[in-house]
């Protein structure tokens, strides 16, 4: 008898408190920039694509649900010639983004993904490019790293002295 | 060999005595860093990450910091890797080293098997505090077989060792001066030696990677490895192939102690990858595709006209037995010549006597006579074997002065560049001949008269002079190894080789080359050569021909193969590619190529290798095509039992079953994996619109499972293994931490096992002069050109020479062909001749198996072409 009464007045005093619930989905919820959902793949500041199918993401994922095939073009830019991520299996763990050494695959606060269909969750490379920078705005991995592409020589990155001369005998 | 006892951090070791201390280190389980010492090359010194403290003993209560690659173990050492002052010193090491790095490991292919991050990370640099210019160099074109980027070097040295100094290459070197050390060749352009694809392993960076991976790239932990067979040539080397989304994207070496060691060539790395090219994928007949039950009817009649069988020099043991058993013993012969068949059953009988010489065998002989064979070209992984003999006088010397031969750069200088006796009798000049005492030149009919000259002379008979030198040379000798081929397309030479052996004494040793992965195997078999198909179609006692996995064209004697195209009423060609036999054949049936189906192969030693499928899912094996094709369908269904039949059909290949466990063995975690734990991708990968379910495919014919599900690295038996699996080292650099000693045999002993004991020889032909009218033929072996598969390889094809017609002028001139004009031999392909004096007269030389048979045992009529 009791129980019931101190469960009864513990119910009752909830009935004097602020309410939490939102009114999802009427209501939008406000997420924080940072919160992990939807994963993007983001472009440099001037507009190439960033990611350069390195595969780093892809290996560090504990569900291995992204699939990453590499290829180069002309000028020796490496990028993805696919980029799969299936959602069906993503537990939003950021770690792909944690591992991205070019800053180009990054977690959206938009968790909205659900579907009655599984195979509509296998996002491909149309679906994950964005048209902006995302969180990490002015980084270019590619002014960092020594291998040459088109408009960047060798020498011309980041820290870089000209290229040698191999001919040259002085100290 | 003495032992020694020591102290590593504390742990008392016993180790053999007369190593240096990082290779002891190494060979415990100890994971001393290092860069510059490599298992084949020993130690220089010269990267100084190897830091460890040593104690003289028990009383040296400071030590001091030493190269573990450039210390000799000693008795009551105490060795201590752990010692701060040590460890400071490697991460300062590495520190330096990584001053001018490009930091592009994102886009570079050595990323995930890179000994450079391996170290990095094991020395705990993380963070770049050098504010100043970083150097930077341009990089050269290398070909098509290698990439070069060279702002990833850290001046180890280890490629021009390996290059140079290992290999004998000339076009690599180092340039410049001062932090400006470059690595690369004097102008762009390929790299000449035929083992440059060992760069891409023995660079502990990513400065020389294979350029073929490149373009069809997936990270090393992203590609499941399987143990495969090169089968390219009859040394067999071992080789891990990698696969992912069901294609072959590279090959490596595979540790095998007493075969390839630490490297293979570059015709069996990037031959390998010919799987793509003109595949055969739909049964045919009569030129067009046809499904598998017209197929089969069309197959069932032409087998009811009685058939003769030809088995393949290439193609498993498991093929060849199948096949021999569809049309009977007495009616299953090679796809060679008799001449061919006849030489490497001789060469079988010479080796059971128990005098075959491995690879590694040959390094250690210290007296050699080649008999006709250019190893280069025939099986190049020896000729880089018999580089390593020519070594061991200067070591041997060095020794004499206390000096060691693993302190390689000391060894070299107290070794005064002494060398054994070599002596290659050989028809044309020779990649080898840098490294010989007397490079002899013999037109081919008189390289088995000199060998038999230098047998008179050991038994103290007359004979030449430049034979008895040879014979007082190989007497001398401690280990005296003789070699021999079929090279010349004559059998003579493997006579000769055997009575100079004979003559020797029980100590000699012979290395034997057959043309191809398994001609031994076939010889073993008991395969008469194709004439004798040919007379049994000509004399009607078969109407039909099937052969299985052989371009006949590049084997046998062009006249001979018409007489069989004409008197077969129906051929069937079993292949994994188009050649010129199955563009000929009335019925064509596709089968798996060496990445598809497991197999067993018998090496030049007599050594039965089991070679496994690489992809999932391909097409079926030769042998379960040929089982399909019985009446009564055998009970085959897998290899393990296609195995016990051959056992029982050839009680001399019977041990072959042994090669490898068979498909229901199981360790404690099961199977043994083919895929890395960390391969990434598995629940997104090739799924366009799709969620994956259902379960990795199975294999029947193997312990192996195409999943990351079961045992990894040295957990495997040696014939399993599948990587190195040692953590933290994910390069080629693991191998020395499964290996007894850095070039010993790998623990748990080589895979492998011999097929020969019991076997008895057939007798010599009594006759190697080749018959008919024209010129002598003499086939020109090249490193680069496999068989007729292995060429197509694209990346390898860009490296293959054009064919060659060579005449001496002298023979041109009484033709009347003219240097240049386009000529054809027995009416072939037709090319520019080249006259050259060095050709013997009487003979044509011609690129063997594109133009001349290499073993038809005819003589050549060369004409102009129109
Ligand atoms: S880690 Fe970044 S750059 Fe590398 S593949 Fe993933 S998204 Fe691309
Ligand atoms: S060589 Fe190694 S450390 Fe250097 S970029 Fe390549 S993977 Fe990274
Ligand atoms: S290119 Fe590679 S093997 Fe050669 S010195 Fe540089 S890091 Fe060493
Ligand atoms: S071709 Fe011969 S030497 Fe070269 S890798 Fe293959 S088996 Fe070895
Ligand atoms: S490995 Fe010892 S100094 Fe380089």
């Amino acid at each position: 008898m009791r129980g019931v009464v101190q469960s009864l007045a513990a119910v009752g005093r909830k009935l004097l408190t602020r309410k939490y619930t939102a009114g999802y989905p009427e209501v939008k919820p406000e997420l924080p920039a940072r919160y992990r959902a939807r994963i993007v793949l983001t472009r440099d500041p001037d507009g190439q694509e960033r990611c350069v199918a390195c595969n780093l993401c892809a290996v560090a994922c504990p569900v291995d649900c992204i699939d990453v095939v590499k290829a180069e073009t002309e000028d020796g830019r490496w990028y993805p010639e696919t980029f799969r991520i299936n959602f069906a299996r993503c537990i939003f763990c950021g770690y792909c983004e944690e591992a991205c050494p070019t800053q180009a695959i990054q977690l959206t606060p938009d968790f909205e993904t659900a579907d009655y269909e599984r195979s509509s969750l296998v996002y491909d490379k149309d679906d994950l490019l964005i048209a902006g920078e995302g969180k990490q705005a002015g980084y270019t991995y590619w002014a960092v790293a020594g291998k040459a592409i088109a408009g960047k020589d060798k020498g011309e990155a980041q820290g870089e002295a000209p290229p040698t001369d191999l001919r040259d005998l002085c100290p | 060999m003495s032992k020694v006892r020591l102290t590593i951090d504390g742990i008392a070791r016993e180790v053999e005595a007369g190593q240096d201390l990082l290779s002891a280190s190494l060979g415990l389980g100890v994971e001393v860093p290092h860069f510059c010492w490599h298992a084949a090359l020993g130690s220089v010194g010269a990267c100084r990450l190897c830091a460890v403290r040593i104690h003289d003993g028990p009383d040296d209560d400071e030590g001091r910091i030493e190269m573990a690659c450039m210390t000799p173990v000693a008795e009551g050492q105490r060795v201590e890797l752990a010692d701060p002052e040590a460890a400071e010193m490697r991460a300062r090491v590495i520190e330096w080293l990584m001053v001018n790095h490009p930091h592009d490991c994102a886009v570079c292919e050595e990323g995930g098997a890179c000994h450079l991050q391996d170290m990095t990370v094991a020395t705990g640099h993380h963070r770049r505090r050098f504010r100043f210019e970083k150097r930077t160099h341009r990089n050269q074109d290398l070909g098509p077989l290698l990439t070069h980027e060279m702002n990833r070097c850290i001046a180890c040295y280890r490629c021009t060792r390996f290059y140079r100094g290992y290999a004998g290459g000339r076009d690599l070197d180092v340039f410049g001066a001062h932090d400006r050390a470059y690595f690369g060749r004097y102008e762009d352009g390929p790299l000449e030696s035929p083992f440059a694809g060992n760069l891409a392993e023995v660079c502990p960076t990513g400065v020389f990677n294979d350029k073929g991976w490149s373009e069809h790239y997936a990270r090393k932990w992203d590609m499941a490895a399987t143990p495969a067979i090169c089968t390219q040539c009859s040394v067999g080397c071992n080789l891990f192939a990698a696969e992912r989304g069901g294609r072959v994207r590279r090959v490596q070496n595979r540790y095998h102690g007493a075969i390839n060691g630490h490297f293979i060539c570059d015709r069996g790395r990037f031959g390998a990858l010919h799987v793509a090219e003109a595949r055969l994928d739909h049964p045919r007949i009569g030129g067009a595709p046809a499904d598998a039950e017209t197929t089969r009817a069309a197959v069932q009649e032409a087998l009811a006209k009685g058939a003769v069988g030809i088995g393949s020099p290439r193609a498993s043991l498991e093929t060849n037995a199948a096949l021999r058993r569809l049309v009977g013993a007495e009616r299953f012969f090679a796809g060679v010549g008799e001449a061919e068949a006849r030489a490497v059953g001789r060469m079988a009988g010479w080796l059971a006597k128990g005098r075959g010489a491995s690879l590694k065998q040959m390094e250690a002989a210290d007296a050699v006579l080649v008999l006709g064979e250019d190893l280069t070209g025939t099986a190049p992984r020896a000729a880089l074997a018999l580089r390593q003999t020519a070594r061991g006088a200067a070591d041997a010397l060095a020794a004499e002065k206390g000096v060691p031969a693993w302190l390689d750069n000391a060894a070299r200088v107290a070794g005064e560049g002494r060398r054994p006796p070599v002596a290659l009798v050989t028809p044309m000049t020779d990649a080898l001949d840098d490294v010989a005492t007397w490079a002899l030149r013999r037109p081919p009919e008189e390289v088995a008269a000199f060998g038999q000259a230098v047998a008179a002379a050991l038994r103290g008979e007359a004979a030449e002079e430049a034979a008895r030198e040879v014979a007082e040379a190989l007497k001398a000798a401690e280990r005296p190894l003789v070699i021999a081929g079929f090279g010349t397309g004559r059998g003579d030479a493997v006579e000769a080789a055997g009575a100079v052996a004979e003559a020797l004494g029980e100590h000699a040793r012979l290395a034997l080359f057959p043309p191809e992965a398994n001609s031994l195997g076939l010889a073993l078999a008991g395969a008469e050569g194709l004439e004798g198909a040919v007379a049994a179609l000509e004399h009607g006692r078969a109407g039909t021909a099937v052969i299985a996995e052989v371009d006949l064209v590049e084997r046998a004697d062009p006249r001979l193969v018409e007489r069989l195209f004409a008197a077969a009423e129906t051929v069937i060609a079993l292949d994994s590619a188009e050649t010129r036999t199955t563009a000929r054949a009335d019925i064509v049936l596709p089968v798996a190529d060496w990445s598809e189906a497991a197999g067993t192969l018998v090496n030049h030693e007599g050594r039965a290798q089991r070679s496994f499928a690489a992809v999932s899912g391909g097409r079926p094996a030769g042998w379960r095509v040929l089982a399909g094709l019985m009446a009564v369908r055998p009970g085959w269904d897998t290899l393990d039992a296609m195995l016990d039949a051959l056992a029982r059909d050839l009680p001399q290949l019977a041990p072959a079953k042994e090669t490898a466990p068979g498909a229901a063995f199981r360790l404690p975690l099961g199977q043994v994996a083919r895929a890395p734990w960390r391969m990434s991708g598995r629940t997104a990968q090739d799924l366009a619109g799709r969620v994956p379910e259902g379960t990795p495919p199975a294999d029947d014919d193997a312990a192996l499972a195409f999943s990351m599900e079961g045992a990894q690295g040295a957990d495997a038996p040696p014939a399993l293994r599948t990587s190195y699996g040692v953590p933290g080292w994910h390069s080629a650099s693991a191998a020395p931490f499964l290996t007894d000693g850095p070039d010993g045999p790998m623990a748990g002993d080589d895979p492998g096992v011999s097929v020969l004991p019991g076997f008895t020889a057939p007798a010599p032909l009594a006759e190697h002069a080749p018959r008919g009218a024209g010129l002598a033929p003499l086939p020109l072996h090249e490193p680069f050109s496999g068989d007729e598969l292995g060429r197509r390889a694209q990346r390898l094809a860009q490296r293959c020479p054009a064919p060659v017609i060579a005449l001496h002028p002298d023979d041109a001139a009484e033709i009347g062909l003219a240097d240049g004009q386009r000529v054809a031999v027995d009416g072939g392909e037709a090319v520019p001749l080249t006259l050259d004096p060095a050709v013997p007269k009487g003979h044509v030389a011609a690129t063997a198996g594109r133009l001349l048979p290499r073993g038809g045992g005819h003589r050549a009529i060369v004409e102009a072409a129109e």
